[in-house]
This record gives C-alpha cells, sequence and structure tokens, in this order.
C-alpha cells in the first residue's frame, strides 16, 4: 500500500504540474489525440452505419467487418504503423481511427435499426422524404444508442492513446514508459492513475450525455 | 376516383401477392377490402400512395396515373392510418398530428391550432394535445391517427386494419365514430379489414378477397348477404349459418327473428329502420 | 517471410504462453458469472450495482490494471498472473451482465411449469434454466474470448511473454514480419477460439442455431 501513497505523492508533487513534460501538458495531448482520432473516426464510420441501418443494405457484411476488427490487437497496429509512417502523428492517428470505426458504425446502424419499423413505415407513408426519415425520425430515436457506440470509441481511443506512448507519442502513457524503462514504480502508479481516471471522468460524462440526450416520451427498451 | 387497372404485384424472390385485380372506389365512396391474411388486400392499399409499385397494370387517381407522381407529394395528400398507430414516440400527439402541414412549411402556430382542433373532431380533448403517444391508451393513439390522417384535409384516406388491435368495446366506438366522421367530411375511403363485421359495418361497397387478391365478390353488404357468389364467400360472410342463418316464427302473433340454434335473436317490425 | 520460418520456434512459443494466459480468464469468466449472476437477479439492487460497476470497469484500461495488481497480489511486474487475475476481472466486467441478461431472457412461464411438474430448485436450474439461457450464454461467452485474446498482447510492454512480445521486439528491431506475424496469430487464435465456441454451442444446444450469433 505504501506504494499506492508513493504513486498519488508522485501526482500531487508541484513540479509535475508545469513544465513541458509536465501532468497538463500530458493530459491536453492525450485529450487532443482522443479527439482528433474519434472526430475523424466518426466522420467516416457514422455517415456509413446511418446508410446501413437506413437502407438496410450491406449489414451483414458491416457487423462482419466490426466484429473482425475486435479481434485486431490494439497493440500490434499502433507498433505497425509506427514501423511503417515513424515518428509523427500519421500513425498513432491512422490507429485511432482504425481502432475506434467499429464502436462507432455499430452504434449508429443499431441505432436506426432500433427503431420500430412500423414508426419508420408510417412516416414514409405520411409522405417524409428519406432524408427526412433518417435526421427526425432514426437519428432522434436512436440518438442514445449513437452516442453508445461514441462512448466506447472514446473508451478504446483513451487507452490506445496511452499505448501510442510506447512508439514515443505523448500523452499520459509517457509516465507509464518513462517509469518502466527506469524502474520508477511510483511514476508507473501515477500515469496508470491518471490514466484511469480519465477513462472514468470520459466514460462518465458520455453515460450522462447518452441518458440526457434520449428523447422524451420514448420508452428505453 | 381511384381506380385499378389490371394491377398485379410479384416480389423479386417470385411470391405473387395480387395477380389481376381491378376495381373502381367512386369519389366520397367508402369501399372495405376484407379478406384473409394472403389475400392482398394490404398490398392493393399501398398500391393508392405509392408505398408499394405494382409490377403490372395500373393505379389511377382522377385518370392520373399514380406511378408519374412524385410519391412523397402524392403521399402527403393522402390520409393512412394504420394498425400499429406508427406516431413517432418523440414528439407530442399535437406535433404528431400535424406532421404533415409542418412538413408542408404551414407554419407552427397554425398547425398546431389545426392540430388541436383536429383531436376534438376525431373526439380527444384538445388537452391530450401536449401529451406523449406512450401516455395514452390504445384507442386514443388510433384516434389520433385518424386525426393526423385528416391533417392535410386529403381527399382519400386509406386505412388498414386500424382498429385491429384495440379491445372489441373501443373498437365499436371508434367504428361508430368513423361513420359520423365520413357522413360529415364525405372523403373517399378505401379501408382494409381481415374481419366481415366490421366491413359490412363500415362499407357502403365491400369486396370479399381470395388469396392472390382475386375478387369472389364485390357489392353492398345486402347483396352479398343476399345472393353469395359462390361457397367461399357463404363461407366467408357465414351466411350459411351461425348467427347470420336467420328464420322467423310466429310468436303471438308477431314475427320473431331466431337464429339456426333456435336462440331468439330479435323482433320483426313492418318497417325495418335502415341501416344508420 | 524469411524471418518467419527461421523463428517458427519462438512463434510457437509465444503462442502457447499467449494461449496459457487466455483460456484461464475466459473459463473463470464464464464459470464465475453464472452463480453472481444468478445471484444479482434475486436482488435488485445487487444487480443494477453490479451492471453499473461492470460497465465502468469496461472503461478502464487494461495496462494500468497490470501495474496495479502487483501491489495487491503481491506478485512481480512481469509476473503472468497480473495478466490472468486482471483478464478475468474484465472477463466477468463483460460476462456478468450479458448472463444476467441471459437468465433473466427466460421465460418466467417455463420455470413455473418446470416447477409444476416437480423439478427441485436445482435440478430446474440445470436443466431447465441453463438450457435455456445457453444461446445468450454463449454469444457473451463469445465476446469475452475475442476481447481476452487482444488483451493479453498489451502484457507486452510490460515484458510478460505473449504474441505481444512480437510487436514489441518487433517494432524495436525494425522487423515489420515480426509485428505482422503477431497480429495475424492473435487475430487466428481469437477467431479459432470464437469458432471452438460456436461450434461448442452447436453441439450443446442443438435446438438453437439461428440464435448464436451476434456480439454484445
Amino acid at each position: 500500500m505504501s506504494q499506492l501513497l508513493e504513486a498519488f505523492a508522485w501526482i500531487g508533487d508541484p513540479t509535475r504540474w508545469s513544465g513541458p513534460g509536465g501532468i497538463p501538458v500530458r493530459l491536453a495531448e492525450h485529450l487532443w489525440y482522443t479527439a482528433l482520432g474519434v472526430a475523424i473516426a466518426a466522420l467516416i464510420a457514422v455517415p456509413v452505419g446511418l446508410y446501413v441501418g437506413h437502407s438496410h443494405r450491406a449489414r451483414g457484411l458491416t457487423v462482419a467487418i466490426s466484429g473482425a476488427a475486435r479481434a485486431l490487437p490494439t497493440l500490434g497496429l499502433v507498433t505497425l504503423f509506427g514501423l511503417w509512417f515513424g515518428i509523427g502523428l500519421t500513425a498513432p492517428i491512422l490507429a485511432f481511427v482504425v481502432l475506434a470505426i467499429p464502436s462507432l458504425l455499430a452504434g449508429a446502424y443499431s441505432a436506426c435499426e432500433s427503431v420500430d419499423p412500423d414508426t419508420v413505415d408510417a412516416a414514409r407513408a405520411q409522405g417524409m422524404t428519406e432524408w427526412q426519415i433518417l435526421t427526425r425520425v432514426e437519428v432522434p430515436l436512436g440518438m442514445p444508442l449513437l452516442i453508445s457506440g461514441l462512448r466506447l470509441a472514446v473508451v478504446q481511443v483513451v487507452a490506445t492513446v496511452m499505448l501510442a506512448s510506447y512508439i514515443g507519442n505523448g500523452g499520459l502513457g509517457r509516465f507509464i514508459f518513462l517509469g518502466l524503462n527506469l524502474q520508477d514504480y511510483p511514476q508507473m502508479l501515477g500515469g496508470s492513475i491518471l490514466v484511469v481516471a480519465l477513462a472514468l471522468v470520459l466514460d462518465v460524462l458520455l453515460r450522462l450525455l447518452e441518458r440526457g440526450i434520449s428523447p422524451r416520451g420514448a420508452a428505453r427498451v | 376516383m381511384i381506380r385499378f387497372d389490371h394491377v398485379g404485384k410479384t416480389y423479386p424472390d417470385g411470391t405473387t401477392a395480387v395477380e389481376d385485380f381491378s376495381l373502381t372506389v367512386d369519389s366520397h365512396a367508402s369501399v372495405v377490402l376484407v379478406g384473409t391474411s394472403g389475400s392482398g388486400k394490404t398490398t392493393l392499399m399501398r398500391m393508392v400512395n405509392r408505398m408499394v409499385d405494382p409490377t403490372s397494370g395500373r393505379v389511377l387517381i382522377d385518370d392520373e396515373d399514380v406511378a408519374a407522381m412524385d410519391p412523397v407529394k402524392l403521399r402527403r395528400r393522402i390520409g393512412y392510418v394504420m394498425q400499429a398507430s406508427g406516431l413517432l414516440p418523440h414528439r407530442t400527439v399535437a406535433e404528431n398530428v400535424a406532421t404533415v402541414p409542418h412538413l408542408e412549411g404551414v407554419s407552427r402556430r397554425r398547425s398546431r391550432s389545426r392540430a388541436l382542433a383536429l383531436l376534438e373532431m376525431v373526439g380527444l380533448d384538445h388537452k391530450l394535445g401536449d401529451r406523449y403517444p406512450s401516455q395514452l391508451s390504445g384507442g386514443q393513439q388510433q384516434r389520433v391517427g385518424v386525426a393526423r390522417a385528416l391533417a392535410a384535409d386529403p381527399n382519400i384516406l386509406l386505412m388498414d386494419e386500424p382498429f385491429g388491435a384495440v379491445d372489441p368495446i373501443v373498437r365499436a366506438e371508434l367504428q361508430k365514430e368513423l361513420l359520423r366522421l365520413q357522413s360529415e367530411l364525405g372523403k373517399t375511403i378505401l379501408f382494409v379489414t381481415h374481419d366481415i363485421d366490421e366491413a359490412f359495418l363500415l362499407g357502403e361497397k365491400v369486396v370479399i378477397l381470395k388469396p392472390g387478391g382475386v375478387v369472389a365478390q364485390e357489392g353492398t353488404p345486402s347483396q352479398i348477404l343476399a345472393d353469395p357468389a359462390d361457397d367461399f364467400v357463404e363461407t366467408f360472410v357465414g351466411s350459411g349459418r351461425g348467427k347470420r342463418a336467420l328464420h322467423l316464427e310466429e310468436v303471438d302473433g308477431r314475427q320473431v327473428v331466431v337464429d339456426e340454434s333456435g336462440r331468439p335473436t330479435g323482433v320483426l317490425h313492418a318497417a325495418p329502420e335502415s341501416r344508420s | 517471410m524469411t524471418w518467419i520460418l527461421a523463428n517458427l520456434g519462438l512463434l510457437g512459443e509465444r503462442l502457447l504462453a499467449h494461449l496459457g494466459q487466455a483460456l484461464p480468464p475466459i473459463v473463470l469468466a464464464f464459470v464465475l458469472a453464472i452463480p453472481i449472476a444468478k445471484l444479482a437477479n434475486s436482488r435488485g439492487w445487487l444487480r443494477g450495482g453490479l451492471t453499473a460497476g461492470a460497465g465502468l470497469l469496461y472503461a478502464v484500461p487494461s495496462l494500468p490494471l497490470f501495474i496495479v495488481l502487483p501491489i495487491v497480489l503481491g506478485t512481480g511486474i512481469r509476473s503472468s498472473v497480473n495478466i490472468i487475475v486482471a483478464l478475468t476481472i474484465y472477463g466477468l466486467a463483460l460476462m456478468v451482465p450479458s448472463a444476467s441478461e441471459a437468465l433473466r431472457s427466460v421465460s418466467g412461464s417455463t420455470l413455473q411449469s418446470a416447477t409444476a411438474q416437480g423439478y427441485a430448485p436445482f435440478a430446474r436450474f440445470w436443466s431447465v434454466e441453463l438450457p435455456l439461457a445457453g444461446p445468450a450464454l454463449v454469444a457473451g461467452l463469445r465476446v469475452v474470448a475475442v476481447s481476452t485474446v487482444s488483451l493479453v498482447t498489451v502484457g507486452g510492454v510490460l515484458g510478460v511473454p505473449s504474441l505481444g512480445m512480437l510487436f514489441v521486439d518487433g517494432f524495436q528491431r525494425n522487423i515489420t514480419a515480426e509485428i505482422l506475424s503477431g497480429i495475424v496469430l492473435t487475430a487466428a487464435l481469437a477467431v479459432a477460439l470464437d469458432l471452438l465456441i460456436v461450434l461448442g454451442g452447436r453441439l450443446l444446444l442443438p435446438w438453437a442455431h439461428s440464435r448464436t450469433g451476434g456480439g454484445r
């Protein structure tokens, strides 16, 4: 337990909270990489997922792709891209995007599919265009599932950003790998605690958003 | 006026829902398509607003082929009521009723006041307008469905087993309400049901369908009851037996109507009241 | 390709070590999740708490857990015991909610009719409830298996031998083939275990072919 106390002492040390390699800078890097990776992945996966969910086309293929992608080892992708693209943002961001896509894709198509087909049929029979059905019926009603996909993607990418420090990128993972090389256990543990805290905070925030955004009147099943 | 001109529907997998069907629905008339599942009745109805496109033949509204019309515009000027009310669960009742006027660009305030008036017209308190559909009973939801279908003041109303999912007492109420509305509004109504009693109650003209959209008989309820075209119709309307096989017995000088098993069901007056 | 042929022995060794760390958590999570889920279902507050806790736990990245566990367990940082314990916890985080859902999905009237026919509580659980929850349990187990196989690799950065070491070693020594073979072997192992579970499910639950699909 004394090691845990040392780790908290390491976090609490004021010198860690300033300078170019300090906790605030690493935290900001971590958040920035996560946001960038998830945003690029969302730009690709959400439209595709909504299209698949709305049109019921290529559903089997999409499910297979998002399922197979879960079997890919995160660390393997990070190191492979690291070797191929060298130092810089390309390698890690590419890995983040690849790893965030399955959750976002699944969230988007299940959002559409969660809507009662009778509701969609009625909307079409009233004279809504396909675009109106998507934007006024399927997306609002499926929003909680869409956000849930976003949350899983964020959690996945936060963990991957940590691993990407291994190939020389910033982020909170730096502390862990620095501690590992220096056999500085308090620093490893301190870095670990920070990463866990970040992941939990983001997870809880997105869960609250998920609950808050669930449309009124629509009983959640 | 709606005219089905030798329409057929065969799905890509080879199943034929409707073979060759023709029918004319006069303006302001109410026509009921009645048949068991597999008779193609819903498929036929959905051809009118192009929710289904026929693979052969044409559907015409006022002599204009619907295939040439934009499906979205067409649907906005035809009211459609379905069995599962199909209301948008995330919109209030009033917003649901105002869906089409809103899509057509009518201002929010005007479409709302129209929606509230429509709620009153279908027998609902306008205070229900701010509730969500899930807070309403099944019968109330169906009334909202009717109000929504009427919102754009369409000439044609398509009703696909609209009262199929509510209990018998509520169904009877809704049927009565529909008859009242129809006498006030005089829409062209095409109504689909599998319930022959409902068909006879609501239809000025009833079309009995066999599987594959084959017309077994077409006529007024009394024509069909009096002269069923074949065994299929006779079995379907139950005219050969049960509560429709009635005969008269004289009791104390009055004509008593008695059913097949000898149970008295009513008294015959000299001048029978006409159907309401 | 030459690297792979020259190092077949190493690949086999890593694959076996990987399997040795992946199988215990998968089996443990499955076996432990069922009684926990059964208990949770009988108490509403416990069910809600466990489901919420499991969801949060799943958000915790694996590496920090590998680092924290030695303090609790008294093991060394390179011990594979940390990996096995950590991944059992993750497995439970995935499996308990899905087992709880699976058991709840068995219809109450089926259970009541089993009781009415004279099944004792344990016999009823063993021969009615468990088989009926089977397809959903299999679906949950598949997710656990695929996720566990992938997570074992993370131990590689700490120096715990597994297919993950191929990524670390390949990156440091600049051998693309080593990393690629690690990725392919990990994915192949995940797919193989997944197929085994599906086949096992079909053998044990022959009536439920069509329902064994789907993820979480």
